[in-house]
């Protein structure tokens, strides 16, 4: 799983949570794996994610070294090349290739097994 | 044609096996990859613009790698642990969640700039378990496809809808969900190259409904021709003759299938020295 979908993904399906974002990552095995570089995508993506929850996600596995520490980020940010990098680095080739999801209201764990989150869950859950 | 619909449901029936020999099948992979391109052509995203979508029913990653050859980021949500290890072991470049579509996509609002599925949401149709209602079920997934879906744009499926009820089922609860848009059916004078896509629109109802393939795009002006003198009946060709023929060509190009050019030799006969 890719912090990109880590920033999308919510627990909102269980039955009576409201928000159910963001999940907390635990993570047993996270890799880097090399990703091409489109700035124009980055700079597009940057308006739609969640700064903050990325920022806490980079944070919980160790990245978070040299991203931006503002909660929004400002124009300047957004034409920096090397920001821009380390955006897409964070967004689209870090990934956590074994450990859980926690639904941050009933305390669910969605597992992730060979880079794949389970989001599946129990008719009764629903 | 055979339906795996009717076997058992989909995380059973793509099992280790089958997800293999979905992947390994050079016409499938063919197949998909046409059906994903005319997909993304009825998306219409604005051009040059790295997209992120979500490729629901996404499998072992086909339909993905066309997305990604196009330019375009995408995740995937699949509910076949084994399609989805088949695609994590060919190192697809989208992002792989597994999940059921019948219980909502597990997303936060406004989250993809399209959507796209290829043969995958007649299986909402099904009763696999005791517990499903299709009905319930679909309605599920059209409002939470709607909430992730960003403004203006759109989601396309691919779809063999078994009986027309199915397809008239799955709309009305696409509607009822908020979308607009309906059905193209692509080449509808064949029985084989006839394709069906339900295309969604999220933003405003005023949008044009793209335009169907009929395999005879070329020929199309909007003149009429002939307007005082129309043939009452047409004479059927003699078989065999050179009309004959031409007409054949021709209605096979409506169904959409190769057909050779119509050139002075179409038709002639030949010399004695055959």
């Amino acid at each position: 799983m890719k912090l990109i979908t880590h920033n999308m993904l919510t627990s909102k399906i269980l039955k009576n949570v409201v928000t159910g974002y963001p999940l907390k990552i635990h993570a047993v095995k996270a890799e880097l794996k090399k990703a091409d570089f489109q700035p124009d995508f980055i700079a597009r993506m940057i308006k739609k994610i969640d700064y903050k929850t990325l920022y806490q996600a980079a944070e919980t596995l160790g990245y978070a070294e040299g991203m931006p520490k503002t909660e929004i980020l400002n124009e300047e940010d957004m034409n920096n090349e090397e920001t821009l990098k380390k955006l897409h680095e964070v967004l689209l080739e870090i990934e956590v290739i074994e450990g859980d999801l926690e639904c941050p209201e009933t305390g669910r764990k969605f597992p992730i097994n060979n880079g794949i989150p389970n989001m599946l869950v129990n008719e009764e859950e629903l | 044609m055979s339906r795996p619909e009717h076997t058992g449901p989909p995380e059973l029936f793509y099992n280790e096996k089958e997800a293999k020999k979905y992947t390994a099948n050079n016409h499938i992979i063919e197949v998909q990859t046409k059906l994903t391109e005319r997909a993304l052509e009825l998306l219409a995203l604005p051009d040059d613009e790295p997209c992120f979508l979500l490729d629901i029913g996404c499998g072992s990653g086909l339909s993905g790698q066309t997305l990604s050859d196009n330019g375009h980021y995408w995740a995937g949500v699949d509910i076949s642990s084994h399609m989805l290890d088949v695609a994590v072991d060919s190192e697809v470049e989208g992002d792989l969640v597994l999940g059921d579509m019948g219980q909502g996509l597990p997303f936060r609002a406004g989250s993809f700039d399209g959507a796209i599925s290829i043969s995958a949401i007649q299986w909402l149709c099904n009763v696999d378990k005791k517990s499903h209602n299709p009905i319930k079920r679909m309605a599920k997934f059209f409002t939470t496809l709607y909430a992730v879906l960003a403004r203006g744009s759109r989601a396309v499926f691919q779809l063999y809808p078994e009986t027309p009820d199915q397809l008239e089922l799955l709309t009305q609860q696409a509607m009822k969900a908020g979308f607009t848009g309906g059905v193209i059916v692509d080449y509808p004078n064949s029985t084989k190259a006839k394709k069906l896509f339900l295309c969604l629109f999220t933003g405003p109802s005023n949008q044009p409904m793209p335009k169907a393939l009929t395999g005879n795009e070329v020929q199309q002006n909007n003149q009429v021709r002939f307007e005082s003198k129309r043939e009452k009946f047409r004479e059927k060709a003699i078989k065999k003759g050179r009309q004959w023929i031409l007409d054949k060509k021709e209605r096979q190009r409506r169904q959409g299938k190769e057909v050779r050019q119509d050139t002075k030799y179409t038709g002639r006969k030949r010399s004695k020295a055959f």
